[in-house]
This record gives C-alpha cells, structure tokens and sequence, in this order.
C-alpha cells in the first residue's frame, strides 16, 4: 500500500467535517438535514466495513447484527424514557398483564444504555471472530456464515413481537436523553452528533491505518501465511479488525434510531446488510474516503432517485453492483489514482493485491 | 513520529469536533418543557392552495416483497383521482398527486411521508398497506399535522386525529367471521397467522371472542411473512383436528399454506378455511385448491349494489389494471373521495378545518360496498359485513351478509368480552 | 407417533427440497469457487417457466413432466449468459462475484415483479400428486414424495454425469488443477461455461418444486437462498454426499422445532445451529484431503 503524505488524509477530513457539520446545516432544509444525518450513520458503519473488508479481507456481509445492537440498545431506552412508569404500548397489546420483559429494565439506565452500545458488538465481535479465526474461516464462509447471522437475527426479532416490537420495530420516541425529539432545533443536535461521530470514527480508522497495526492489516489480507510465518498470528490481527468495524456498526445503529425514528428487522437483516457493503464497493473498499462517501451516494440514491423513479432506482442499484465490481474494484475514489497513475507509473494500482489475497481464499 | 504526538493530535481533534457539536447544539426544548416541543413545534402548514391543482402523496410500495399487494392500491388511487378530474376535481381544484415508493420498508414510509408534507408540501397522503407501515406513518403525520388516509382491514385498538381508516375495524370483519362461524356450529378453531402485528392483535381478540361463544381455540400457528413453506404447521392442524381454521395470513404465504393445507388432505368439505387476507386479486396465484373456501370482507366484486357496477367497469378499463376488484383496492378507492367530501363540507383543504368537519358525523360516500358513512370521532367508516364463498371462477359467491352497516368500534368499547382494563392501558399507551 | 413420524417425513421433504436448491450451489461454489447470490432467482425462473409451459400445455398431469426439462434449459440458458457476460471476467475474484450476482439477483427480481402479475401465477399440481400414503398412520402427502424422489434423480443424475462422462471427467480434471487440465488440452472456458449451465438449470428444477409447495412470484427466490448456501457450507464444499447429508438433516431439524416451537423459531434455532456447527467444523461435513497450505 503506497502511503500518502499525511496531510492530504487530515486536509480530507477537515473538509468532511467542515462540508458535514458547517455547510450542511446551513444550506440543507430539515429534512435533507435529518436524511444526511441517515446517511451518516451508514457511513459509520461503512468505515468499518471499509476496515475489515477494504482493509483487512474479510467480506463482513452481516453488520446488521452489530448495527441492530447498537440500534435496539438505544431504542429500548428512548422507548422506555417515552413510556415513563408505564409498559410501553405495544408491549400491552399482546399480554396487557406480563410485566416488562427482564432484559429491558437496565436499559432505563442512559449509563448502560451507552455502555451496552459499545460494549454488547465488543463481546460478540469478539466471541465470534475469535471461534471464526483461529479456526481459519474465510473468504465466502465467513461471509455467508455472518449473512445467515444476520438473517437469524432478523427473523428472531420479528417472531418475539412483544419482547423487541416485532417486524413492526420500534418507533414514536418522543424523547433523547431529555431532550424532545419533535423539536428541531434538538434534531439539528443529534444530526450534528451522527455526523461528528463520523469524524472521529474516520479520524481513527486514518489513525489504525498509518500504524504498523494497519501495515499488518493488509499484510494479512495480501498474504496471511507469509504473516503467520513472520511469526505474527493473523487471527489477533483480523480479530481487531473485526472488532473496530463491529463497535462502528453499533454506533451507527444507536444514532439511526433518534434521526429515524423507527428501527425495524428489515434494517437489519440479509438486505440492509449487503446494502452497506454496496456503498462501501461504490465509494472504494480500501481507502479512507471511499466507504463513506458511497454509502452517504447509495442514501442519497435512495432517497432521491427511489422517490422520482422507484422502479429505475432497484435496476440502477442493481448495475451498480455489477459494474463497479466488474470495471472498478477498487470503487470510484480508485478512478482519480487510475487516472494519474496511467499518466505517471503503472504499478500504483492497489487492485492486485485484493486479487491474489482472494484467489488464496478460493481454494478449498 | 511519536506515539505521544500522535496521542496528543488525536486528542485535540476530537476535542475541537466536540466543542463544535456542542456549541451548535444545545439550543434545543427539554422533557417537561411542553412549550417548545412537540405540538407547537409543528411548522405552519406549507400546503399550496392558490392555484388552480391540490397536491395529494400516495404512498405505496411499489418495489420489495409487498408490491406483490400494493400496486394495486397505488394503481387504483391514479384511477380515482383521473375521475375527480374529470368531474372537476376538488373545490374546484385539479388533483395533482405525488407518488412516492415506500419500498416495504418502514422507515423508508416514515422518510417519505415526511418528505411528503414538508418537501413537496401535499394536503393529504394515501396509502400503507401493512399495520407495521401504518405504525411507522402515524408519528409522522402527527407531528407535522398532515393527514393519513389508510385503505387496509387492521387490527384495530388504534385512533389518531391525523389518520383516517377506510378500511375495515376488527368489529366489522373479525368479529362478523366469528359471529358466521359460531353461527355454523364450529366448536373448534384453529388460528394460523404470519408473524407480525396484525395476525398477533387479531388472534388475541378472536381467543377472547372465542371464549364467549364457547368455541374452542386447539391451535395456533405463526410462519415468518416471506416463508412460504407450511407443511409442518399444516401436519399439526391435522392432529388437532379443528372444525374451522381462521386464517390471518398475509401476502405470498398464503400460497403456500393453501397448496400445503390442500397436500395433506384437508378440502373446503371437510375443514374450511375462513381468511382475512385472501381476496379477488390473491385468490388466483393459488390455483384451484384454495375453491370453496371462505373469506371475510366487506366489499366483494361480486356484491350487486348501484355503484359497484361503474366501479368494476371502469377499472376494467383503466390501463394499469388486473381485471378484479378487491377489499383494499375499493377501500382506497372510497379513501380519494372521502378526502374530497370532507375538503368540500368543510370548504378547505385545512387539516384542522377537515377534522371539524368530519367531527359532525355528516360525511357519507355511495361507495361500491354501499353507502359509508364517516365517523368523525374515531375516524372509520361504517361497513356491511360479508362473509364470500370462493367460486371456481376466483369470485366469491356471497355465504353471510350482516343485516345492516356495522358501526366501526376500534376499541370495542360496546363488546362486553373485551376487558376493560385492557383497553384503558391500551388508551393510555397511545395517548 | 404422529409427533414423532410427521416432522420426519415433512422434514425430509423439506430437505429434499433444499438439496435441490443447494445442487446447483455446490456445482458453482463447491466445484468453480462462485458465488452466485442470484441463484435464488434462477430457481424463481424454473417456476415461473413451470408456468408458462402450462399456458402452452393445459393439463397439469403432463404440463409439470414436461416443465423439468425445460426448466432446466431455461435456468441454465439464463446461468449461461450470466457465466459469458459476467462472471468469466470474474474468475479471479471469486469474492466480488458474490457482490455482483447480488446486483443480478436485484434485476431479475424487480424485472419479473413488472413482467408477470404482482400477486404472483398459479402453477397448477399435476393431479396424480393428489392424496396421500399412509405411513404408520401419518397420511404423508404424495407432492412430498415427490420432492424427494426428484431429488434423488437429480442427484443421481448429477453423479453419474460427473462420474462418467466425459464431460464430467473434465469438469473433475479442472476443480483439481486447472493449469495440469489445460495443459493435457481440455478448454477449461467450456469447462466452466458447462459447468455454470448444468449449476443453475439444477436452480431451474428446484424452481418447478418450489412452484408446487409455495407462491410463485418475484419475491420466491430471496427465502432459499441463504438456507442453500449454509446447506452447501455445512455439507463441505464440492461434496455431493455431505450437501445431502446436511440438506436433509437441515430439514429434519427444522421441521422437529417448528413442531415443537414456532415456525419462526424453528428457522432461527436451525440457523445458529449451522452456524456453530460451522464453527465447530469449519470445512464441513465431509472433506477432501489437499495438499494446497490454506
């Protein structure tokens, strides 16, 4: 991986933040605002995919498992800070007598409630990826493995209506952390909030990749034997990976539930999941920007082009898929490197590495 | 470079991007500070009526796994709003609506419905079709203060000054299909249901029902919405030997309950099925095993009142469509011109002007299924209870009319059975 | 005995079903390393294939025999065209046909929500499916056995082509050592392109099962596809015998829960099941010995 001057990453992020957390509020209506903000929360789980799969090799096609605890953590608690003393009303609906389910009461508490949204991906994260790398699961089992995750996830969801609202979710917060969510100049705040996260969440992925953490990172994905016989142990180094992108997916779920106001299974599951990873092919898997940027273009897509032209947008989608994967690996934040790259030398193209890495991974 | 400078740069970026979120913040109205919150903050309606159009959103999923269902209804409102415009439109007005994708997505309705009233500033939406949609709308459209026409039979337990339902009640199509089958003599009942908010309330509400008129209920089965697969709840209807099962479920699945039902030896002869979900336009992708079986509705194609013939006729016609007229379709169709007859009585396309008017229980419609009439404080329309009997030809020959318009109960409050307790926290939940 | 006999039977049907969906899977996956996201929609081309045959010939006693084959073709043509436009750049980057057949998937699904009515078609069962076999008193539906019986051709089919034609000697040469292959002549570019035919009309066939017990409409494809590839997973890749084994005890399993629990619940519980066996046997049920380091 050819290493930029640093500069040109911090400038980059300075211009996001200042784009996302000045410009933005300024010149975008409510609603644009409160959907930017959406899209920001994809995009924080985008840079952790960018990390795990861009980065470190591993497809991680069920983030909607660690975006759903982070989501239904902070869900669970607004519900419950609307509902006050009383069981939450959907909750009455199919047992008015049953008290409140066990496992929601220390989501009362804002302390756990945000401890919860960090620590619950941490301990699964790393539960899972442990058991998944040391037993040397990769390539298309890893990622079928975590896609059937979050299709069990989903399903189990919609089937326990009165424990999680079931596949109509949960919706009608009125109130975040004390402050009333129908205000606008309080959705303004948890917009900026969503978007400041991604700041940071950007900041320390640039920070993970400069470090010899990250040199290791894409050694492991180009060439995981050659790791393990530098004497390095590729699973601790893939673990944290997974791990990071996990926490980001949380984060992302927690803030999509205060700037939505609803999170359902659907957001979660076997789509939403491989809806993430469209913004991050799109935008550029490995690099710093690209992961954000696509899944912020992909939210975009959506909102606009689905609402002018919905039949359009699931073919437009669809194409996407196929030719950026097809001509563009390395996604569209690859075209400008291309471009000079082909005026000055060759072989600056970081393509080649993905390849080998998964032809590897390939065989049986 | 150091790992201490590199600490400490890390450390004053995040503190600046901090800062600068709670300087722009922090501005915002409190829990207990009403004033500034919720109602109030409602931005004064942006609605356009100087010209000579009225902009109308319809809101329907027009891709994902429920545009199977709800093509239709997007179709059948194009319909409904071509023939106001020809007939001069609303107080004058011309319709001119905005179609939008809710993409079987619940947030996504969300999204849309606020995009709706605030983007493209509309005066009334139309649309949803699952309770799980109608739920994601209803904070929405209350908080902007837009109205929400519904068009889908529902669970009931529900009211909302911003949303009008023109679909059926529990009490105008659950509770006539207990009333036929106590009436037929069942006394064992079996409930099978998708996994979702509809079949979970009604199923709740037929066991209380059930209780009264001493039926039993000896099972009750949930498949996930997109699962087609039943033979392994079918093979426990089989066991438990039920007279009757009363069928809640919703969308592709039905097939698959139908052929598996059908597989195992269980016909419309022996073991029928009454169905909430099951009509004219779904009844076709089942083939002839789903014949003989019953549903319960409250407009059929096959109902012969003054209306209904038009209706088909010009459905038939129109270029988007099936070919049969169904519940929902004429539910939606009834939903465009309750929304002009309200317009019109109150001589406004105001929100609050429309309730007022609404609120004088003066609203009716010659609609296909009969005359409705709106019920202005609970916001659902009257509605004759039929009970169909699937023909050979995908039509339904009519088994059981309730003898006149049942007045729609959301909360059931006239049911002696339905506890009162129950409805006091669900009342109290919502509000 | 009903509770114990009926989630067996209904079970293996169910398995038997999921086999078929999986066959294509492990001729793609296991024996070329793609992985094809839209297969699921190659199944909902059998079905809807099933009927339009029907529109052609009425009587569904003969419309559903002659419906197989055809599907099989129709399937195939489709995976065929996939292989030469997209999927034969791709072979070096088996990872990313994931993302790409998942762009397909997107397309055929949305196009044949426009094509054929939304509500879905009627695919009529041939009448000589009609009843049921007594089997220690559980009355076991005939359309059951037949899933499992067209399984088994299918699988038979499947093995005897590999085994001992000279296509499927071929096709084993490849999976083996592709270089070594076209170096003794064989055109590894028919190789696959045979290969990715006979993958995805397999998904044709089981396409006209699954019009037989479900809805056939746009949205059919989106609930196998998964289940087929955990199944394809867990059997150990490029491995007939361990893809039956674990289709039919996938199958078993689930309809033991969603005897003894819910429906939904059943498909959770079998999930994580496969999922922590995978953790536990990462390559599977059964396993080829390679002298490949990873």
């Amino acid at each position: 991986m050819t290493k930029s001057k640093p500069w040109i990453s911090l400038s980059g992020i300075g211009l996001f933040a200042v784009l996302l957390l000045a410009v933005a509020p300024l010149v975008l209506t409510d609603h644009w605002l409160n959907n930017l903000g959406k899209y920001c929360c994809w995009a924080i789980a985008a840079v952790g995919i960018g990390l795990a799969w861009g980065r470190g090799g591993m497809l991680v096609m069920g983030q909607g498992v660690f975006f759903a605890l982070g989501a239904y953590s902070m869900a669970m608690h607004l519900t419950l800070e609307t509902a006050g003393d009383r069981i939450p009303g959907f909750m009455v609906l199919y047992d008015p007598l049953a008290p409140l389910p066990v496992f929601w009461e220390p989501f009362r508490s804002t302390g756990f409630t945000l401890l919860a949204i960090v620590l619950l991906p941490v301990l699964l994260a790393s539960s899972l990826g442990y058991a998944l790398f040391k037993r040397r699961v990769k390539g298309a089992y890893f990622a079928i493995l975590t896609q059937a995750l979050a299709v069990a996830l989903a399903t189990l969801i919609s089937s326990t209506i009165r424990e999680t609202g079931g596949d109509t979710g949960l919706s009608d917060f009125k109130y975040f952390f004390g402050f009333v969510l129908n205000d606008p100049a309080n959705k303004r705040m948890v917009y900026l909030i969503a978007a400041a996260l991604l700041i940071v969440c950007l900041f320390a992925v640039w920070q993970l990749y400069r470090s010899r953490f990250g040199e290791l990172l894409v050694a492991t994905r180009d060439a995981e034997e050659r790791v393990r016989f530098l004497g390095y142990d590729p699973a601790n180094v893939k673990l944290v990976a997974f791990v990071v992108s996990a926490l980001m997916a949380s984060i992302g779920g927690a803030m999509f539930v205060p700037i939505v106001g609803i999170i359902t299974p659907a957001e979660i599951g076997a789509a939403a999941s491989i809806l993430m990873i469209a913004g991050v092919a799109f935008g550029g898997r490995a690099s710093l920007f690209g992961p954000a940027l696509g899944a912020i273009a992909v939210g975009w897509g959506q909102s606009s082009l689905g609402s002018t032209w919905p039949d359009g947008w699931t073919y437009i989608l669809g194409l996407l898929f196929i030719v950026v994967i097809l001509f563009l690996p390395n996604g569209l934040s690859s075209l400008p490197a291309r471009f000079t790259a082909a005026r000055r030398s060759p072989d600056r193209q970081p393509a080649p590495a993905i390849v080998a890495a998964e032809l590897e991974e390939a065989r049986p | 470079m150091s790992t201490t400078s590199k600490r400490l740069r890390t450390l004053t970026a995040m503190g600046a991007v901090g800062t600068t979120v709670l300087v722009l913040a922090g501005c915002g109205a409190r829990a207990g500070d009403e004033t500034a919150g919720s109602r109030t903050s409602a931005a004064p309606s942006c609605v356009d009526t100087s010209g000579d159009t009225i902009k109308l959103g319809f809101l329907n999923s027009l891709t994902g796994g429920m545009a199977i269902s709800e093509k239709t209804v997007s179709n059948v409102l194009h319909m409904g709003a071509d023939e106001i415009n020809a007939a001069g439109g609303i107080l004058g007005k011309k319709i001119a609506y905005v179609q939008e994708d809710g993409a079987t997505d619940w947030p996504t309705f969300a999204e849309k419905t606020e995009k709706l009233l605030t983007q493209d500033c509309v005066a009334a939406i139309f649309g949803g079709w699952t309770s799980s949609s109608r739920k994601a709308v209803k904070p929405v459209v209350e908080k902007h203060n837009g109205l929400f026409f519904y068009p889908v039979q529902y669970e009931g337990l529900e009211s909302s000054p911003n949303i009008y339902y023109t679909g059926a009640t529990t009490n105008q199509q659950i509770i006539p299909a207990m009333d036929f089958l106590a009436s037929r003599g069942v006394k064992k009942l079996f409930l099978a249901g998708s996994d979702y908010v509809f079949p979970r309330t009604a199923n709740a509400i037929i066991k209380l029902y059930a209780a009264k008129l001493g039926i039993e209920i000896v099972g009750e089965e949930y498949v996930p919405l997109d699962k087609d697969d039943w033979t392994s709840q079918v093979a426990k209807i089989v066991a438990a030997k039920p007279d009757f099962i009363f069928n809640t479920i919703n969308g592709s699945s039905n097939v698959g309950f139908i052929k598996a039902y059908y597989d195992a030896g269980l016909t419309a002869g022996t073991t029928p099925i009454i169905s909430v979900s099951i009509a004219e336009e779904e009844a076709p992708a089942m083939g002839h095993e789903v014949t003989g079986h019953y549903a319960s509705w409250n407009y059929f194609q096959s109902l012969k009142t003054d209306t209904n013939p038009k209706f088909i006729e010009s459905w038939k016609a129109y270029p988007n469509s099936s070919g049969v007229t169904s519940d929902p379709m004429e539910a939606a169709y009834i939903s465009l011109y309750l929304y002009k007859a309200l317009v019109e009585a109150a001589g406004s396309f105001d929100v609050d002007a429309v309730n007022a008017a609404a609120k004088k229980n003066t609203i009716t419609f010659d609609a296909p299924e009969g005359k409705v009439t709106l019920d202005g404080d609970n916001h659902h329309i009257s509605k004759p209870g039929h009970i169909g009997q699937i023909n050979s030809n995908n039509q339904f020959d009519i088994a059981w009319a309730s003898d006149k318009f049942i007045e729609p109960d959301p909360y059931l409050e006239s049911y002696d059975w339905f506890p009162a307790d129950i409805r006091k926290q669900l009342v109290d939940a919502a509000g | 005995m009903d509770a114990l006999i009926a989630p067996l039977l209904n079970g293996s049907a169910q398995g038997a079903l999921l086999l078929l969906a999986a066959l294509g899977l492990s001729l793609t996956f296991g024996q070329m390393g793609v992985i094809n996201m839209a297969h699921g929609e190659f199944l909902m081309i059998g079905a809807f294939t099933a009927y339009l045959v029907q529109q052609v010939i009425a009587s569904s006693d003969l419309s559903i025999p002659v419906a197989l084959p055809v599907a099989l073709v129709v399937a195939g043509l489709f995976g065929l065209l996939l292989e030469v436009t997209v999927i034969q750049w791709m072979y070096r980057r088996p990872l990313d046909t994931l993302l790409v057949t998942v762009g397909v998937s997107l397309i055929l699904r949305q196009a044949a929500l426009q094509i054929f009515p939304s509500q879905g078609v009627p695919v009529e069962k041939p009448g000589w499916l009609d009843g049921q076999l007594n089997i220690l008193g559980y009355e076991w539906p005939l359309r059951q056995l037949f899933s499992i019986l067209l399984a088994a051709v299918c699988v038979a089919a499947l093995a005897a082509w590999l085994k001992y034609t000279s296509f499927g000697r071929r096709i084993r040469a490849t999976v083996h050592n592709r270089d070594l292959a076209e170096t003794s002549g064989i055109s590894t570019r028919t190789v696959d392109r045979l290969t990715f035919f006979a993958g995805s009309g397999l998904a044709g066939v089981a396409g006209v099962a699954a019009s037989l017990i479900g809805g056939t409409n746009s949205q059919m494809g989106v609930q196998y596809i998964i289940a087929a590839f955990l199944v394809v997973a867990a059997g150990g890749i490029g491995q007939l015998k361990g893809t039956i084994i674990a289709a039919w005890a996938v199958g078993v399993t689930l309809s033991y829960f969603a005897y003894w629990t819910t429906g939904s619940l059943a498909q959770v519980l079998a999930f994580i099941l496969v999922i922590v066996f995978l953790q536990l046997r990462p390559q599977g049920l059964v396993t080829v010995r390679t002298r490949s380091l990873v």
